[in-house]
């Protein structure tokens, strides 16, 4: 039985990546261009590269901006990626005044400024990921220590710490992934992080059945 | 911990990989996906597409080569190569594209790279700059393939395209590019030093020791490289292995 997954369609650039990853790992994504009532789906999914405050933009202007929020605080499974994950929170350093989802406490930080000749930004490039415990439990097959693919400069900082499900470094510790009861969202690229990204998010696909 | 990126470059025109590849296992070592498949067996850390020919009748050709390769390889893809609008990078993004390089249009119209990162991002938009030694140390920025010379110093170049609003540099060296004599290791270090973005390193990769020279001297953040990988010399996994017994971090 392969889940239904609706996978927000705000014309996000990484759109049909993720859905290509999602539907490799065994799921059926159906888009979702436009608000009201949103279907019975195992999960919705929340892409996006691109800009915070653009973003919420296009999630008013689609109606997709209340259903999706609302559809989170029902408790009800969803999975963010990258700017999808940003946007859970409540607003970001990228664009001050814009404020996001708002279903997580806390705000987006940038990394402060690139150092030339060393660390550089944004976070381009693969990094370890070190998750906790109960994530680990949750998702079984989570690969230990895995490289996955970042392409970033600015990183949620959760007010609530017992959400962050990983951590990585990058001149700072920041949370590379948080999970609650029904959200899991990633600030990497799952469906570009090769075998280990297509890993994570079978994991996840898996714990809707 | 972060790691330094190694990045096979194919080049490609109406749809074929020029020049070729030698992997030996393909059926079709002229078709890109095939080669962008090898690749990612490899674990090659990014791939890019360069459009050679970037004329706008190869864009929808290139379009689909980027679709069908992302269907099949789940790792970052760069695609260059005749980017001049916003809709041109839209539409790399769409077709499966994590970044996309513009070189000539940007030094024409440098309004250009705000008006792209201030719709997809900084960190999807790559300034592509060709560079040759015309004093010691200095570099001039070359246009269209590196035909044309223009009047900016790249190191100059390199801080006004940040300010601007790219996200990364691809620095290739007009000089090293083909010789296999290794990479412009002093271009490198001075671009990488001015800068807060990350530097891909581009041209001279003939032997392993290259790849640590621009990596540790030149301060690079990522290599690129070419026919060192298409002929088989070196797999991406050896050059790994090389570099990590050299104290590189890298992806293993």
């Amino acid at each position: 039985m392969n889940p239904r997954l609706g996978l927000i369609d705000y014309g996000s650039g990484n759109l049909r990546s993720v859905t290509k990853a999602l539907e490799r790992v065994g799921a059926h994504v159906t888009r979702l261009s436009a608000g009201g009532r949103i279907p019975d789906f195992a999960a919705l999914v929340l892409p996006g590269v691109g800009s915070f405050g653009d973003s919420v933009r296009q999630l008013h202007a689609r109606r997709l901006f209340e259903p999706v929020q609302q559809w989170i605080r029902e408790g009800r499974p969803f999975l963010g990626v990258c700017l999808g994950y940003q946007l859970l929170f409540e607003r970001s350093e990228e664009s001050p005044g814009v404020p996001g989802l708002g279903v997580l406490a806390g705000v987006v930080k940038r990394f402060t400024a690139g150092i030339p000749g060393a660390l550089k930004v944004p976070h381009i490039g693969w990094n370890q990921v070190t998750w906790n415990h109960a994530v680990r439990e949750r998702f079984t097959a989570l690969p230990e220590r895995a490289y996955v693919y970042f392409v970033h400069s600015y990183y949620p900082e959760p007010a609530d710490a017992s959400v962050v499900a990983g951590t990585a470094e990058y001149g700072t510790s920041f949370a590379a992934a948080i999970a609650t009861k029904n959200v899991f969202a990633t600030q990497f690229h799952p469906e570009k992080s090769q075998d280990a990204g297509l890993t994570i998010l079978q994991e996840f696909v898996r714990s809707l059945a | 911990m972060h790691t330094k990126r190694i990045i096979p470059c194919l080049d490609v025109t109406a749809g074929r990989v020029v020049k070729g590849t030698r992997f030996l296992q393909l059926r079709d070592a002229g078709d890109p996906v095939e080669c962008a498949m090898e690749y990612n067996r490899q674990g090659a850390d990014e791939l890019v597409f360069l459009d050679i020919t970037a004329s706008s009748d190869n864009r929808r050709t290139m379009i689909d080569v980027v679709e069908r390769t992302a269907e099949q390889c789940f790792m970052p893809l760069t695609v260059g190569g005749g980017i001049r609008e916003v809709a041109d990078v839209r539409d790399m993004l769409l077709a499966g594209a994590d970044k996309v390089s513009i070189n000539t249009a940007a030094v024409f119209n440098p309004e250009l790279i705000s008006r792209c990162s201030d719709t997809f991002g900084v960190q999807c938009i790559v300034v592509a700059i060709d560079a040759k030694q015309t004093a010691p140390g200095h570099w001039t920025v070359y246009t269209h393939g590196g035909r044309k010379p223009t009047d900016l110093d790249a190191v100059s170049w390199a801080r006004r395209v940040e300010q601007l609003g790219a996200g990364e540099i691809l620095l290739t060296s007009m000089d090293a590019d083909g010789t296999k004599d290794g990479f412009d290791v002093a271009l490198n270090a001075a671009v990488s030093s001015a800068i807060g973005i990350p530097v891909i390193a581009s041209g001279g990769a003939g032997r392993l020791e290259h790849f640590l020279a621009v990596l540790q001297e030149g301060k690079a953040d990522a290599v690129l490289a070419a026919s060192i990988f298409h002929f088989g010399e070196f797999t991406v996994q050896q050059a790994k292995a090389f570099l990590h017994a050299h104290g590189i971090e890298v992806r293993l």
